[in-house]
């Protein structure tokens, strides 16, 4: 019987065999959203019409035997910051309410061609900055597994979609690890595909050599197959990889990691961690070694410095790219009773429309690439990010992935650490170097810390463009975790039917 | 006492400093497909890319930096292997993106040199000026400030934008400084800013039209005591339109600055704008404080990293220098300076070198093209190029040459031509033109001339050979005009005996 709960896989065969039509899959989705998005806040935008028409196109051509893509009237959520033509698009911002794109961007646009199902939109940390959902301007997100806490962030939406049932599958964008992060706060497989894998373009940009849009999914296989839809070269994004897609489906079905290196990395482990995710990260490495795989050991020395150069790189970035939100031609426009000139227009504009972390992170970069100021930040943390590249390269010398945890601790309460900014970046220190290098990264849900019973992530990395060893090792891994515990991780979570 | 320019040159040398905005004649903008046509109606050349909407991203046009290497190559620069792009940041409401993606630190040319040749006292001179960069960019859109009295944002009501601009490539040019001119600055400013426009027109990489902004010119000038070694404050003068006006600008303002500094006042840095009808220059925005552009390499794009192959076919592609080529097809054709200066000014040599080498005589491929054409392209507001082939004019030519047709019928077979009656040939075959050559027809008109001029015919036969022309008249009235009169002449004074 295809429900909800079956994973996205299992969705696409029951389509392909009849077995469900995508309208009755679509709405048994939207109903879930309807029950259970009031206690989640999950979603920003929910596009009923427009996922059910979809589902209806996907429908009429099966009937009329046309060949679909594999994920054709699956449904999806689409974390809030891709463009989608005529749909409101905010980014999580005050400063955008109210515009719909006139463009689709190119990953929205693959997966219309592919008839995956659009539900909706989804929350986020405004502008992507954030790991907890708590600064978007349109309120926070709650983590499936415990209304009180975080889902992560900033795609702390679509994990929490995911995670709770109201999609099988949801795309995200990952900076200094928004996917990643999300997934291992809620039990579910993110994936931050190789810089360049996957299109920017209709992307609202963050940081532009950091950000990358990428997969969550329940199993490794389901993220997998959406990773494949989505991915590959885009001749409108410059920074694209012109290269063949990782094989990255094969990979995921593969269950073998015989004669495979797991790198452990030193600086990654240990103090810093809460001891149930270290516990459960252990626990997976044996599982891994039982498998096949040998164990080695890795030091990346200058990881030490890659939150402090992100926090360079970024809000420099971010300060250039966030300068179009001007009031002049789209989105919030505050003040204009046709007294006030056009800067002033703009300024009351920003400061209404801006968020706190927002402005913090625009005014950070705008001084560190102030003339004086610019060789010792920002030119510093691009020879930092040099130095993180050589470690990951040396690593990769001696181990076909790296692993580490995703964060160093299970998800944290809302407003634990909202006032703290410098805590919150501590929560993105093992996922930032993936970023800095551009390389790929995997969070794989590993099982429960012990003090709590909330989910462990585990980061698997790869060289570039060899994203399909994470899938690799992460399939094989699932495996072997879910022949020990007898049913899925999320099985464990509460219902959120009964939870207040 | 106020110092007039013979005196200000006399006391102070200038350094001068130029700055030249072209803009690239690619189909598509710099970063987007949209179309770059002039005068389309406002907005409605933009896209996502050039508008700037959140997500959309710039891929460069290959062609643009084709043209930009050219432009490099023909200024003598060397290319560098890896140029990169970075932002400009800055706010300003025609500037979508709030940022100008515009390469800084890394120009994809640099290192080059134009020498200009200019009249001075002591006859012709070359100044050599050293080019230091020559770089891509985007050009903003226009705003149209409507209200208030001056037609600047300040004061203004509100103001409409048009991004069809927006994105437009722009390729600078930048020259070092340029020392040694003494009072022959403007001259040297004048003859860099044309010499450089013929060659980009001979690349054909942009229209070079100054009064529609393809091609722009910020002056910068300083002055220095004479003999002190000293480089002085500068200013930038914008709004340059012509190549006139680069002279006017430069001479008004090295007079102004030469004033200032009698007056013991100090040269501010700033830039001024040009005003066309009286010649001065005016401030504009002060750059004392110098703005804060916070350039960083733009992450959007990847660097330009042009093969070393394709540079050298480019280079083997380039065109012969204008300036070279003027010299070499004045010698050739013997035409006096005003003469070719004509030709070029009408961008005529083109077609008359074409039409010279398609077999026509070089005196009169230059005067039907200058002339009778160029009158018929003045009345219809075209191009003369645009009327009528070089291949029609040489075969037009080859007729005359021949004696097949007269200056006068030849003028009304170019007319048939553009009036789009045909070829030549066709012309000349539907409107009967052929000079009338066939010696017994006009034996048949002379005989009557003859015929109803006895008395003049007996004194021709007595020796009176001007009275010819009377008889010749009757002849050619006859024949319509299409006789060829001294073949009519020949025939006329056999026949009286007097051949």
């Amino acid at each position: 019987m295809t429900n909800i709960y079956s994973t996205a896989a299992e969705m696409a065969s029951a389509l392909a065999a009849k077995e469900i039509s995508a309208v009755d899959l679509t709405k048994q989705h939207l109903d879930r959203i309807a029950s259970v998005d009031g206690k989640l806040h999950a979603f920003l935008h929910v596009d009923s019409e427009g996922a059910l028409a979809q589902a209806e196109a996907v429908d009429a051509k099966r009937a009329k035997g046309e060949t679909l893509s594999p994920l054709a009237g699956v449904p999806i959520a689409v974390k809030d910051i891709l463009a989608q033509k005529g749909v409101p698009t905010t980014a999580g911002s005050k400063i955008l309410e109210g515009w719909r794109p006139p463009y689709d961007s190119t990953v929205v646009a693959k997966l219309k061609a592919a008839g995956v199902v659009i539900l909706g939109k989804t929350n986020m940390d405004e502008f992507a900055m954030g790991s907890s959902t708590e600064n978007s301007a349109y309120g926070t997100t709650q983590n499936p597994w415990d209304l009180t806490r975080t889902p992560g962030g900033s795609s702390g939406g679509s994990a929490a979609a995911v995670a709770s049932f109201e999609a099988p599958l949801a795309i995200g964008t990952d900076t200094g690890g928004s996917i990643r992060q999300p997934a291992a706060l809620t039990g579910i497989v993110g994936v931050k595909p190789t810089y360049g894998g996957v299109s920017r373009y209709g992307v609202i940009a963050y940081s532009s050599s950091l950000d990358q849009v990428g997969p969550f999914g329940r199993t490794v296989l389901d993220t997998a197959l959406l990773h494949e839809t989505i991915a590959g070269h885009d001749e409108r994004d410059s920074t694209s990889i012109n290269a063949p897609v990782p094989q990255v489906v094969a990979a995921a079905k593969r269950l073998d990691v015989k004669g495979m290196k797991i790198g452990v990395i030193k600086e990654l482990s240990g103090s810093g961690f809460q001891a149930g995710v270290s516990a459960r990260i252990s626990e997976s490495l044996e599982l891994l070694v039982a498998a096949g795989a040998e164990i080695v050991e890795v030091s990346c020395p200058n990881f030490e410095y890659a939150l402090a150069a992100y926090y360079l790189i970024a809000p420099s970035e971010a300060s250039s790219n966030l300068a179009r939100f001007d009031s002049m031609r789209y989105g919030l426009r505050v003040g204009d009773d046709g007294s006030k000139g056009a800067e002033e227009v703009m300024s009351a504009t920003r400061e209404a429309g801006f968020g706190k972390e927002v402005k913090r992170r625009i005014i950070l970069g705008t001084y560190a690439l102030s003339s004086g100021y610019y060789d010792a930040y920002y030119g510093s943390a691009q020879k930092v990010r040099t130095l993180v590249k050589r470690d990951f390269e040396s690593a990769f010398a001696k181990a076909d992935v790296l692993v580490s945890p995703v964060t160093p601790t299970t998800a944290f309460k809302i407003g634990e650490k909202s006032n703290d900014p410098v805590a919150m970046y501590l929560s993105d220190i093992a996922t930032i170097p993936v970023n800095m290098a551009g390389i790929g990264g995997m969070s794989l849900p590993v099982g429960l810390a012990e003090e709590d019973g909330l989910p462990v992530g585990l980061q698997i990395m790869a060289p570039l463009m060899q994203d399909d060893r994470f899938y690799r090792v992460g399939g094989t891994l699932e495996a072997a975790l879910l022949s020990k515990w007898g049913k899925p991780i999320l099985s464990n979570a509460p219902d959120l039917m009964v939870q207040k | 006492m106020t110092l007039n320019y013979k005196g200000a040159t006399e006391k102070y040398e200038p350094t001068l400093g130029l700055e030249v905005h072209v803009e690239l004649n690619t189909n598509s903008k710099m970063f987007c497909s949209c179309a770059t046509e002039f005068g389309a109606a406002p907005n409605t050349q933009t896209c996502p890319v050039c508008l700037g909407l959140p997500g959309a991203l710039p891929v460069v046009n290959g062609k643009a930096i084709e043209s930009t290497i050219l432009i490099g190559l023909a200024l003598n620069c060397s290319i560098a292997p890896y140029s990169r792009f970075a932002r400009k940041n800055y706010f300003y409401p025609d500037m979508p993106k709030n940022f100008q993606t515009s390469q800084y630190d890394e120009p994809i040319c640099v290192e080059g040199y134009l020498d200009v040749e200019i009249e001075t006292d002591e006859g012709p001179k070359v100044f050599r000026v050293e080019i230091e960069r020559v770089h891509m960019e985007e050009d903003t859109g226009k705003s149209l400030h409507v209200g208030g009295s001056t037609g600047r944002i300040h004061g203004a009501e509100y103001s409409l934008l048009d991004y069809n601009r927006a994105g437009i490539p722009l390729v600078e040019i930048v020259t070092k400084i340029i020392p040694g001119t003494g009072k022959y600055a403007p001259q040297v400013a004048r003859a860099y800013v044309t010499q450089l426009r013929d060659i980009l027109r001979s690349l054909g990489v942009s229209d070079v039209k100054m009064e529609q902004g393809s091609l722009r010119c910020d002056a910068n000038v300083s002055l220095a005591p004479i003999g002190s070694g000293l480089l002085g404050t500068r200013s930038e003068t914008k709004n340059v339109n012509s190549l006139r006006s680069v002279e006017r600008a430069l001479t008004g303002e090295i007079e102004r600055q030469a004033n200032r500094l009698e007056a013991g006042e100090r040269i501010i840095q700033e830039t001024r704008h040009f005003l066309e009808e009286s010649g001065l220059t005016r401030p504009g925005r002060s750059k004392e404080q110098a703005e804060d552009y916070r350039y960083f390499p733009e992450p959007d794009l990847v660097p330009v990293t042009p093969d070393a192959k394709w540079i050298e076919e480019l280079r083997a592609k380039l065109p012969e220098n204008p300036a070279d080529r003027r010299k070499r097809l004045q010698k050739e054709w013997n035409v006096p300076d005003s003469e070719m200066t004509s030709l070029i000014n009408a961008e005529l040599v083109d077609v008359v070198e074409e039409t010279i080498k398609l077999g026509a005589e070089p005196t009169r491929a230059r005067t039907w093209w200058l002339g009778e054409i160029s009158r018929l392209a003045n009345e219809k507001e075209v191009a003369p190029t645009s009327l009528i082939t070089t291949v029609f004019v040489a075969e037009i030519i080859a007729l005359i040459t021949s004696g097949d047709l007269t200056d006068k019928l030849a003028r009304q077979v170019v007319e048939g031509v553009v009036n789009g009656e045909g070829s030549p040939a066709e012309v000349i075959e539907k409107r009967g033109l052929k000079v009338v050559s066939d010696d017994s027809a006009l034996m048949v008109a002379i005989e009557a001339a003859i015929a109803a001029q006895p008395d003049t015919a007996e004194r021709i036969r007595g020796g009176n050979i001007p009275a010819a022309g009377a008889l010749i008249g009757a002849v050619m009235k006859a024949t319509g005009g299409q006789a060829d009169a001294a073949k009519v002449r020949e025939l006329l004074l056999k026949h009286l005996g007097q051949g």
